[in-house]
């Protein structure tokens, strides 16, 4: 059921969804925007489109210690630091960032489940946001996501001076009884909500980059664009930071490390970059020893390896992050076009 | 150590970098003299003076200190002939950067101590550990992780 | 810029023809105007592809360190600030002058893409550079600006627009020219301020930093083989972003290891993705090193020592920082 409610009235809708739980959603960090928990004296922005980092840190944190160590005398105690479960909102999620966490799903949820990102995601309630302006830098056209009508367990929309409600999933439906004195029925509007949507995708349509073509992506590619002569040349610029990597809504490689910190262990999951020199660093040695091959395996990875193992699924969204932040400005469409079919030049 | 029992006076963590020439020298005879400073300076020894790493001063507010000071031959005395020099430069840069980030200037030091020193030795490290304890727990450059009570 | 860009397509070509030089360090074009990606010109046909704009900042000096390791000579276009990089990297052997022939590029400032964001721009459909005015179509409408608004931080303290190093020069007569402001202003500022609200300050710009490396690894003074950060065995831990110390420490030492190295070309600043104003940190060390050792500019020529590779005997001690005045 569609529901609305005044913008002016945000404030108190943030209040009563951050009662018992924790609301995350995009706030103004001395001018940068980035997911962060809501406070009354929070500054909140929802009319900026790309946060820094995405939702992905809620349900796949940086940084998490997950275990401990102490000695003492002979005995070694393991301590666990798991987080304790506790339930939360993540507010104001685009199309793109509620796409990944299926892709995140794919990787954490499959034989062995992975426990932290289980508890965590089953705790966390989406509540997704239509793009009202989409920019230059989005392409999540291409994968099949439509930035009108996100997924997510409720998705809102803000049309005029209203923001719409629109519940999805039990869960979404269970948040919403919650809020729901706040609101008022909003049935007879789906024709305002239907052409908002319209216009959005119109716009989606015109967006440069939602041109590109994903065909000749696949799994049974693997070898022709391994083998491809333009790795070198795409790569020659890349100066081996992690900004894609760390802004990328999808990208779910991790590093285990372990912290002296004088009178134990801590022991670190943290994520890892495969643009970084000691990324799958083993005792021989690493397997990558060039930024050609480390940058490689980025899009190989996200664009042949993922969907061949996963029915196609690509582990990209289009958010546009990496296109918007790279130093250097080389990034997965520019790898799209110099290795994808000809409509694409 | 940084954690402060109840009711127990402040007892700052103290660490002394000092150079096997001259100030560690120096802190021997301070020793041999019978002369007191606190037991919470924990001196370490260097080759020189110029071997101390911005890292190393991290480090040790990372571990719990609450000030460091640095301790070497007067210039002119290095046994190296110049390692003093170089580490003056590069300690007065790194603390004004500490200062510039907002960590209590108070906290760290230098001073220079010559193996006949005792007394200054001595002298240094009571006022110093006087300075420290008026500002009490250095929380600004610590390291949550490595506070016992944690883990 | 367009003159500059058709002058430098031109004497590339004819240094490629006659094989005076084997390859051209520039930048190519991309989607949109202002996203240009460092990159190599092996031939004349490709120099189509060679672009020049106000969005080309990405400094090309660091990565000739690779570029001379390999046989032939290296053309690279150097904007003026970017020539004080390539002599300090020449001061420090890690490039070879013999394999490079630099052509010094006229700069009338780079412009800044966050500023414009920052500004609501979105949508970028196209740009036009028209003097001192960028005018910019979106698909929610154009917009113009005045390049002097939007330039990026290290133009708008700009060090000067001669070139330090070149070979030969591709300076238009008429170039914009704009008013540059003091580069230590923001500096001093945050040494008036209490201690407390220098540690507010920076608490609250370190606190975004997502540990990415992106300011150590543009900076082109930042050239160890194997940074300390990147090292397991050093104990740093560096991706294990889960406390402030970390931060700190991080931020300390990159600016620290550069310190009187460091040619204030402001691309730390430029790269990072939360725009953290990194430049501060350099700032500091320049501003103290020109008080305590007298002036210097990195980078300015490539003899003599850099300030904390040599000393003098009468040399401030390190108890000013407690002597001189503020909070």
């Amino acid at each position: 059921m569609m529901l609305k409610l005044s913008i002016e009235k945000m404030g108190e809708l943030f209040q009563r969804l951050a009662e018992g739980r924790k609301l995350y959603l995009p706030l103004d960090r001395g001018g940068q925007v980035d997911f962060g928990p809501w406070t009354p004296e929070a500054k909140v922005r929802l009319d900026r489109l790309k946060t820094i980092k995405s939702a992905k840190d809620f349900f796949f944190p940086q940084t998490e210690n997950i275990v401990s160590f102490k000695r003492q005398g002979k005995d070694i105690s393991i301590i666990e630091n798991r987080d304790a479960e506790e339930p939360f909102v993540v507010f104001g999620v685009r199309g793109c960032d509620a796409r990944s966490l299926d892709v995140l799903d794919r990787v954490f949820l499959c034989d062995p489940v992975d426990s932290f990102y289980k508890a965590r995601r089953e705790n966390g309630v989406v509540v997704s946001m239509a793009c009202s302006e989409p920019e230059e830098t989005c392409f999540c056209s291409i994968f099949g996501i439509d930035a009108a009508d996100p997924q997510g367990d409720v998705v809102t929309y803000i049309i005029g001076d209203f923001l719409y409600w629109d519940e999805r999933t039990d869960k979404g439906r269970a948040l919403t009884e919650t809020v729901k004195s706040l609101f008022s029925d909003a049935s007879g509007d789906s024709s305002l909500v239907e052409r908002s949507r319209g216009e959005i995708r119109d716009i989606v349509s015109r967006l440069p980059l939602c041109s590109l073509s994903l065909e000749g992506f696949d799994g049974s590619a693997l070898k022709e664009k391994f083998g491809s002569p333009l790795w070198s040349e795409l790569s020659q610029a890349c100066v081996g930071c992690g900004t894609c990597t760390y802004v990328c809504p999808t990208c779910q490689c991790y590093d285990i490390q372990d912290f002296d910190t004088g009178h134990g262990i801590r022991r670190f999951r943290c994520w890892d970059s495969c643009m970084y020199s000691d990324f799958t660093l083993m005792a021989h040695g690493n397997p990558r020893k060039s930024q050609v091959e480390r940058f490689r395996q980025r899009f190989m990875h996200k664009l042949i390896y993922f969907p061949a193992n996963n029915d196609g699924m690509y582990s990209c969204v289009g958010c546009g992050r990496c296109v918007a932040k790279c130093p250097i400005s080389m990034n997965i469409t520019k790898v799209i076009k110099a290795l994808g079919v000809e409509v694409n030049v | 150590m940084p954690i402060n029992e109840e009711g127990a006076a402040f007892k700052p963590l103290i660490v002394a970098f000092c150079c096997n020439w001259c100030s560690y020298a120096g802190a021997d005879l301070a020793g041999s003299s019978r002369l007191n400073y606190p037991v919470n300076v924990k001196v370490i020894r260097v080759p020189c003076s110029c071997r101390v790493n911005p890292l190393f001063i991290l480090r040790a507010f990372q571990r719990g200190a609450d000030g460091v000071i640095m301790c070497g031959c007067h210039p002119g005395d290095c046994h190296y002939t110049s390692g003093n020099y170089f580490a003056r430069r590069r300690m007065a840069l790194l603390f004004s950067m500490l200062d510039y980030l907002g960590i209590e200037r108070g906290r760290t030091r230098v001073e220079w101590v010559s193996a006949a020193e005792g007394a200054k030795f001595a002298n240094t490290m009571n006022q110093f550990a006087e300075t420290i304890s008026a500002l009490g727990e250095c929380r600004r450059l610590e390291d949550i992780r490595c506070v016992e009570s944690e883990i | 810029m367009r003159r500059v860009r058709d002058m430098m397509r031109s004497r590339a070509g004819e240094l490629l023809k006659d094989g005076a030089v084997t390859r051209v360090l520039g930048w190519k074009s991309g989607e949109f105007y202002y996203d240009p990606t460092p990159s190599f010109f092996d031939t004349e046909e490709s120099l189509d592809e060679l672009v020049y704009n106000g969005f080309s900042a990405a400094m090309l000096s660091k990565y000739l360190i690779e570029a001379t390791k390999k046989e032939g000579r290296v053309l690279v276009f150097l904007k003026p600030c970017d020539t004080y990089s390539f002599n300090h990297l020449l001061k420090e052997h890690k490039v070879d002058r013999e394999k490079t022939y630099v052509i010094g590029v006229g700069c009338g400032g780079m412009l800044d893409i966050e500023k414009l964001r920052a500004l609501g721009v979105k949508g970028i459909e196209s740009m036009e550079e028209l003097g001192e005015n960028l005018v910019i179509h979106t698909l929610y409408g154009d917009k113009k600006f005045a390049r002097g608004d939007v330039l990026l931080e290290k133009c708008a303290t700009c060090k000067g627009l001669e070139h330090k190093a070149s070979d030969e020069l591709a300076v238009p007569d008429e170039l914009w020219e704009w008013e540059t402001s003091d580069r230590f202003a923001r500096v001093s500022e945050l040494e008036g301020m209490t201690s407390g609200e220098r540690f507010a300050f920076w608490r609250g710009e370190l606190s975004r930093c997502i540990r990415c490396n992106a300011c150590r690894n543009a900076c082109p003074v930042c050239s160890c083989n194997k940074c300390v950060f990147d090292n397991p065995r050093s104990g740093v831990i560096a991706k294990a972003n889960a406390d402030t110390f970390e931060e700190n420490m991080f931020h300390i030492i990159r600016a620290f290891h550069v310190a009187g190295r460091c040619t204030d070309c402001g691309e730390c600043s430029r790269v990072c993705p939360q725009n953290i104003p990194l430049h501060l940190l350099n700032r500091k060390f320049i501003k103290d090193i020109n008080a305590f050792y007298g002036e210097y500019q990195s980078g300015e020529s490539v003899d003599g020592k850099s300030p904390l590779t040599e000393f003098r005997t009468g040399d401030v001690e390190p108890g000013i920082v407690h002597e001189r005045g503020g909070a």
